[in-house]
């Protein structure tokens, strides 16, 4: 086990290439999902139509084939990427089509009461948007977004096998020299536990602006007695 | 402020300057309604079938009727949430639905529906106000981004109203933390912020307990006593109808059936289905 914890340097560097590939993949993902969630809600059928080839696409293809492609496929016709750019497209492109349904499951899950207020307050469409409707959706989004960025995280391990330095290359590679097998696949099962927690809590605290923006967990309406008062219409 | 105070010279709403009169402050044109051979349909179900009906500017009208006899549907159709199948729908003088093309009469597009909406607003029965707001946000976020209101005043407009609704001390709340019957008149105040010249009315105290009907009623009375906008109301309420209203149109299966002052329908009305009615609302 000492072995093994010696060899913390190169643990915490594979650590923190888990993490970035980890983060730059969400955000790209999460601007994928966006973008092409909202083309879900529009209501040309050709924008929706791009919603589906875009999701169908990339849902049904494991992150891991597509890293394949950007690392050896592309590469023979002439695009080149860096390896962590490869990863953050490959992954990200999966992890979006994810999301887009997300983004679509939830704007769609908004009350049309909530839109047609909005429409009788005389907002142009793409204020009914960004200012009613995709603030709620936000709420609905958190939680399976949550889900989403720790699948997206514990993914990211896949980039070992094309040969990117992360957390699980290097225990294998701490494996091989060591021979403790079982020690260091312990410590990186702690590792990857404690990103993912870490994770979690950031997208806790999202969660909790979102319900205090929402109004949730407020002190809800007054006491009985306050609200008969409180009807009384002062002239 | 309530729509009566609309002649400030500072307002920037452009129709009202549309008189082009410099240094005049503008005014602004009450709008009336007028529905002509309007059809709505579900698929098979024809809701209204080549309805003519006319309000004046500035008139109070309340449409009564069975569930199902199309009143939702016509506040609807006005407040363009749902659209005609056939007919012309006219709030001022122009057509709702369509827009003037080479003396022809084409289908309006988004930029049109959005001319029209600023003479119209509407309250709801479940109020719908924007859960992801505080109550001042709720009437401001109108002002400011479709008006173009300077903050400063769609502000000073909000409080102003809060005023109006007895609501003054709850600006920072948000919507859940309001009984109904203040989300109620917060959803009313949110109309009025927008100065419509038309407000549609749809059965605004039907979700409410019955001790918080009174204080929304109130509020609607002190608007029609006190502003000039025509009011299209859905009610069942007789003696709320009686006071707020000049002309009361009782609907069936997308007809009216009858119509006449609120004295006229409710104490003495002259056809069965009519009496029917009545007689079912108030054995409930
Ligand atoms: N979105 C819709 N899809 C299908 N049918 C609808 C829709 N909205 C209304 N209808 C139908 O149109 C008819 C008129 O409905 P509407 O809501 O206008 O009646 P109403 O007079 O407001 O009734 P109530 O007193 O129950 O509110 C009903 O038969 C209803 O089933
Ligand atoms: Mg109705």
């Amino acid at each position: 086990m000492s072995e093994v914890l010696n060899s913390y340097p190169q643990l915490l560097r594979g650590a923190w290439l888990t993490i970035q590939i980890t983060l730059y993949a969400a955000a790209f993902a999460l601007v994928l999902a966006m973008v092409f969630g909202l083309l879900g809600t529009a209501r040309s059928r050709l924008l929706r139509a791009v919603n589906r080839v875009y999701v169908e696409f990339f849902r049904g293809i494991a992150a891991l084939v597509l890293l394949y492609w950007f690392f050896y496929a592309l590469p023979l016709l002439g695009l080149r990427f860096t390896p962590l750019a490869a990863a953050v497209l490959a992954i990200g492109l999966n992890y979006g089509a994810y999301g887009a349904e997300v983004v679509r499951g939830s704007v769609n899950a908004v009350p049309r009461a909530q839109w047609e207020a909005a429409c009788a307050i005389n907002f142009t469409p793409l204020q009914r948007l960004r200012r009613v409707l995709l603030p709620q959706a936000f709420a609905l989004m958190l939680p399976p977004f949550g889900n989403l960025f720790i699948e997206l995280m514990k993914a990211t391990a896949g980039v070992s096998l094309v040969g990117i330095a992360d957390l699980t290359f290097r225990a294998k590679q701490i494996q091989a020299s060591t021979g403790q097998t079982a020690a260091t696949f312990v410590v990186i099962l702690v590792m990857y536990f404690v990103i993912a927690q870490a994770l979690q809590v950031l997208v806790r605290l999202a969660e909790r602006r979102s319900d205090r923006v929402l109004g949730r967990r407020l002190p809800t309406r007054p006491a009985p007695i306050a609200a008969t008062t409180g009807e009384v219409v002062s002239p | 402020m309530p729509p009566t105070d609309t002649t400030s010279p500072a307002d920037p709403l452009p129709e009202r300057a549309a008189d082009g009169t410099p240094g005049k402050p503008p005014t602004r044109v009450p709008c009336g309604i007028k529905f002509e051979k309007v059809v709505k349909r579900f698929g098979d179900n024809v809701v209204l079938d080549h309805l003519n009906f006319e309000v004046a500017a500035g008139e109070r009208v309340t449409l009564i009727g069975p569930s199902g006899s199309g009143k939702t549907t016509i506040l609807r159709l006005l407040m363009t949430l749902e659209h005609p199948d056939g007919g012309i729908i006219r709030v001022g003088d122009d057509p709702l639905w369509h827009m003037e093309r080479g003396g022809k009469l084409v289908k309006a597009n988004e930029r049109h529906l959005h001319e029209m909406r600023k003479r119209i607003g509407m309250v709801f029965q479940q109020f719908n106000l924007f859960p992801n707001m505080n109550v001042l946000r709720n009437l401001t976020e109108g002002p400011v981004h479709v008006l173009g209101l300077g903050k400063d005043e769609a502000v000073e407009r909000a409080r102003g109203l809060l005023d109006m609704i007895g609501l003054a001390d709850k600006e920072d709340a948000h919507p859940t933390q309001l009984s109904g019957g203040q989300q109620q008149r917060v959803a009313i105040a949110r109309a009025l912020a927008m100065e419509p010249t038309v407000l549609l009315l749809d059965e605004v105290t039907s979700a409410l307990d019955p001790e918080l009907v009174v204080g929304v009623q109130d509020l609607l009375r002190d608007i029609a006593a006190n502003t000039d906008v025509t009011m299209l109301c859905v009610t069942h309420e007789m003696g709320f109808a009686k006071d707020i209203s000049n002309r009361v149109l009782m609907f069936d299966q997308g007809r009216i059936v009858e119509e006449g002052t609120p004295e006229a329908i409710f104490e003495d009305p002259e056809e069965d289905r009519t009496r029917e009615f009545l007689s079912a609302i108030l054995a409930t």
